[in-house]
């Protein structure tokens, strides 16, 4: 055990917990923030993804211990109040979700794919977004990831 | 028209509130007991003063929509303004101890709509009629004068309004009408409209609360080994090897068949358990692989014994006489539901009581197996409904909840927290059931079809999980799309449809699609091999044989003619054409594929149709029907559960590949609803998606796949 401090949705969080546990673990089950599933435990589904300094990161697989001198995002802090994340909005409009288990991971995936490509082609979508949906919402997904380029980028002209 | 305004209003925040978007914050956390803070109008809807109109679900959401579209229904009827309707379940303990006035609480088949429909659709025309006889009463007039929408009785002659908030207290009062006439399609408002899903906001944020998620005061966590050998039992554990690793509490036998570690963190449980020395009974089976069980279902494609679904005219001689015959075998393996949301169950046993938490398919029986489990009366469980982080029929069986209880018994008074990892869940299924089949067709000179015989050889389901079902020996699950009722072929004058059952020690269950799935990959793509024997187009020869199916015929029609079948495609994409019948509705798909010389599949484009009857949300259906396609897809492309020493091989998601994003084709859906019935919807595309792709696969390459998935086949051409 030692007494790890991470920075997660801007706030510091201070918890004692062994170094090589799953970041995943910490957010669920130390610190009760469940917005971040679990579906593998072995980065294969990305059910628990995260942005690690902006980057989409499949906390299943990663030590808590690596990441306390980084910035930690979760499903929880993508947006002040839960629903104004282009993202989010995108995704209530093409109504995304139908058992919405994978939801926080695909949100998570997308929205860094958008962070880092403001107005990606399909192509860069499917390299991007590689959460497994078992309902099979992609086609809405990739939809409203275009959807959500339009909401970011400035009305007159592309960023 | 005060009330609109201030309606409005409230509205006008509620929908800043969601970022531009949500007509409905609706969804209410499960409780464990009816809302009863409102006016009951019954006991399908409550309204309380602010007009807000809670409508009772008894059947599970597990993504395909049926809480939006129940609540559609009973909104409908009670001609409430969807602006203001959440839905919350129904407890089962409340339904048990109201003589279960609220149904069925099982949710499979894709019957979460077409068997409520009738029943939820009285509840809400009751409720609007008591609400206008209390208006009528407060204003002394006549309730003939009375009109209700938009959650308002009017008195037509006078102009007066009653907003419902404001009567539905005194409606709550007058006994419930048992002889309610419900609206006719005409007359609908809600059922029809694409309106937004009641429960999409908190699956945007975290927030929804999945069986998964649960935390209690006092909590402990529990990881479960189950014999990796099928029907194994548990010999012996070594449980001081574990005792002193980090936050382990208790190491405990499950049944016979099971341990778990109880521990402080769900993460340590597991970690202890993966050190935890086990011996395992294997039993008969540990032996058993792949290989044997293909054997054992080849020699069945020949018996002399099989269950019978159909059969007229004279098969054998039809077939004997026949100026060409056709005949093929193919099959389809082992596959796993692989619900995102590993099986898991909370469980408190305290006090000669039960409390469990958990995702279901039917609340009904995991009340019943939480009890049975636990040893107490059915009346001392209390069932927290979660909504299913995918359920695809394998949350109908309660073998996770047996568990939770099981374990929470031998540490009374602390809720336990049972989570299956991903492994113990892949490994540990209800596998869609492995089977053969033995096509064999009659073509008579001009290339009609005299003779059709499908012999099925495999393993039944019924006889696995319900063998009191099976009736003189047939499970007709097996024939699903087949029967007389479903099969689109009942032109074919000679036609016989028969099974030899196979089973294996290996578990199966009802797979999203059940067994049209593998029907319709045997029956569609041959019907194709038979159409090109006969050197015909395969949508005209199809047409010819369901001459006696029409309706099969029209949705058939629908996607040849929006795909353009027998219109140009771009140099190497070539199509393929698939219908059938289940669950109550008819469907058809149009697939548009390349391959390239080195054997790449791109699937570009999916037509697909259904007449479900009614539709009661088209943008839902629509829906269910692209996702139907990945699930289809999936068991095409990439997915099989293989067995080696009696056990499942593929453990995670790494070994059992299911579709992603990057293989997704455009799916367009053609909904071509005749009416005068309601079919389901979650299920019956499914069954059209691999053999429309299958034999788009052929047109392109000249090669026919008889056996799934893909990724055992190269599909390189010249």
């Amino acid at each position: 055990m030692a007494m790890l401090k991470l920075s997660i949705n801007g706030q510091s969080r201070e918890v004692d917990v062994d170094p090589e546990t799953p970041l995943l673990w910490v957010l669920r089950e130390w610190l009760g923030m469940t917005g971040t599933k679990y579906g593998c435990g072995v980065a294969q589904c990305g059910a628990c993804t995260v942005h690690v300094d902006g980057v989409a990161t499949r906390s299943c697989s990663l030590p808590v211990g690596s990441v306390d001198a980084s910035k930690i995002t979760t499903i929880e802090g993508l947006s002040p109040d839960g629903m104004s994340h282009p993202i989010q909005v995108a995704w209530l409009q093409h109504e995304v979700p139908q058992c919405g288990y994978c939801q926080s991971g695909q949100i998570m995936a997308s929205a860094a794919l958008l962070a880092a490509k403001p107005n990606p082609t399909d192509a860069d979508i499917a390299d991007m977004v590689t959460n497994i949906c078992r309902c099979g919402t992609y086609q809405r997904i990739k939809a409203a990831i275009h959807t959500a380029a339009e909401l970011t980028i400035p009305a007159g002209g592309k960023a | 028209m005060t009330h609109v305004m201030k309606l409005s209003r409230r509205f006008f925040l509620t929908a800043s509130a969601v970022a531009g978007g949500g007509l409905s914050l609706g969804w209410t956390a499960p409780a464990s007991a009816a809302d009863t803070a409102g006016a009951e109008l019954g006991i399908w809807a409550v309204i309380h003063p602010d007009d807000t109109v809670v409508v009772r679900i008894a059947r599970s959401e597990m993504g395909q929509g049926t809480l939006t579209g129940l609540a559609q229904l009973v909104a409908d009827e009670l001609d409430a303004d969807w602006r203001f309707v959440k839905a919350e379940y129904v407890a089962p303990e409340v339904n048990l101890a109201n003589k279960r006035a609220w149904g069925d609480m099982s949710t499979g088949g894709s019957r979460g709509i077409r068997a409520s429909v009738e029943y939820v659709r009285k509840g809400g025309a009751a409720g609007r009629a008591m609400l206008i006889q209390a208006a009528a009463a407060k204003w002394a007039v006549p309730a003939t004068e009375c009109s209700t929408g938009m959650s308002v009785v009017t008195h037509k002659p006078t102009g007066r309004t009653l907003r419902y908030g404001e009567i539905a207290a005194e409606a709550a009062k007058l006994p419930v009408p048992d002889d309610i006439k419900v609206k006719t399609p005409a007359e609908w408002k809600l059922i029809g409209r694409g309106v937004k899903r009641l429960d999409t906001v908190d699956k945007l944020n975290g927030k929804l609360t999945y069986a998964i998620d649960v935390q209690l005061p006092d909590m402990l966590n529990a990881a479960i080994a189950q014999s990796p050998v099928f029907g194994g039992k548990l010999k012996s554990f070594d449980a001081a090897k574990i005792k002193s690793m980090p936050g382990v509490r208790f190491v405990v036998p499950v049944d016979d068949n099971a341990v778990a570690v109880v521990a402080d963190k769900w993460y340590q449980a597991k970690t202890a358990l993966a050190a935890l020395p086990v011996v395992w009974d294997e039993g008969k089976n540990g032996n058993v692989d792949s290989a044997q069980i293909a054997a054992f279902l080849k020699e069945g494609l020949d018996a002399k014994e099989a269950a019978l679904a159909q059969e007229h005219g004279d098969v054998t001689a039809a077939l004997a006489g026949a100026a060409k015959k056709v005949e093929s075998v193919y099959g389809t393996p082992f596959l796993h539901h692989a619900t995102l949301e590993p099986m898991n169950c909370t469980a408190k046993f305290a006090d000669g009581k039960v409390e469990v938490w958990v995702s279901s398919q039917n609340g009904d029986a995991s009340l019943a197996a939480a009890a049975e489990a636990g040893g107490v009366k059915l009346a001392d469980v209390k069932v927290h409904k979660h909504h299913l982080g995918g359920g695809f029929g394998r949350r109908g069986q309660q073998d996770y909840v047996k568990q939770a209880v099981l374990i929470a018994k031998q540490v009374p008074g602390r809720p336990i927290k049972l989570i299956w990892t991903r492994e113990e869940d892949m490994t540990h299924g209800f596998y869609r059931p492995i089977t053969q089949a033995k096509m064999s067709a009659g073509l008579d000179a001009q290339g009609n079809v005299t003779a059709l015989h499908a012999r099925l050889s495999g393993q039944s389901i019924l006889a696995y999980l319900m063998p009191q079902r099976m009736e003189n020996g047939v499970d007709m699950i097996a024939f699903q799309g087949w029967t007389k009722e479903e099969f689109g072929y009942m032109a074919i004058p000679n036609l016989r449809i028969d099974h030899a059952v196979r089973n294996t020690h290996v578990p199966v269950g009802f797979w999203r699609g059940v067994n049209t799935n593998q029907n319709s990959i045997y029956m569609e793509c041959f019907i194709d091999e038979v159409a090109h024997a006969a050197g015909k187009d395969p949508l005209e020869f199809r047409r010819t044989l369901m001459a006696k199916n029409p309706k099969h015929l029209a949705v058939l029609n629908a996607v040849a003619e929006r795909a353009g079948w027998g219109t140009p495609l771009p140099k190497g994409v070539y199509r393929g054409i698939a219908q059938n019948a289940g669950f109550g509705s008819y469907v058809a798909a149009v697939a548009e594929v390349s391959v390239s010389p080195k054997g790449e599949l791109t699937i570009h484009r999916i037509v697909a149709g259904t007449d479900c009857g009614y539709v009661v949300n088209p943008d839902q259906v629509a829906a269910q029907v692209e996702g139907s396609f990945v699930f289809g897809l999936s068991a095409l492309l990439t997915s099989e559960i293989t067995i080696e020493k009696g056990r499942a091989v593929e453990t995670n998601f790494d070994s059992y590949q299911v579709m992603r994003l990057a293989s997704m084709p455009k799916v367009e859906t053609v909904l071509v609803p005749s009416g005068g019935f309601w079919g389901g919807v979650g299920e019956p595309t499914i069954a059209v998606a691999p053999p429309a792709v299958l034999n788009a696969i052929f047109a392109a390459t000249g090669k026919r796949i008889r056996t799934l998935p893909l990724t055992h086949h190269d599909l390189s051409h010249a």
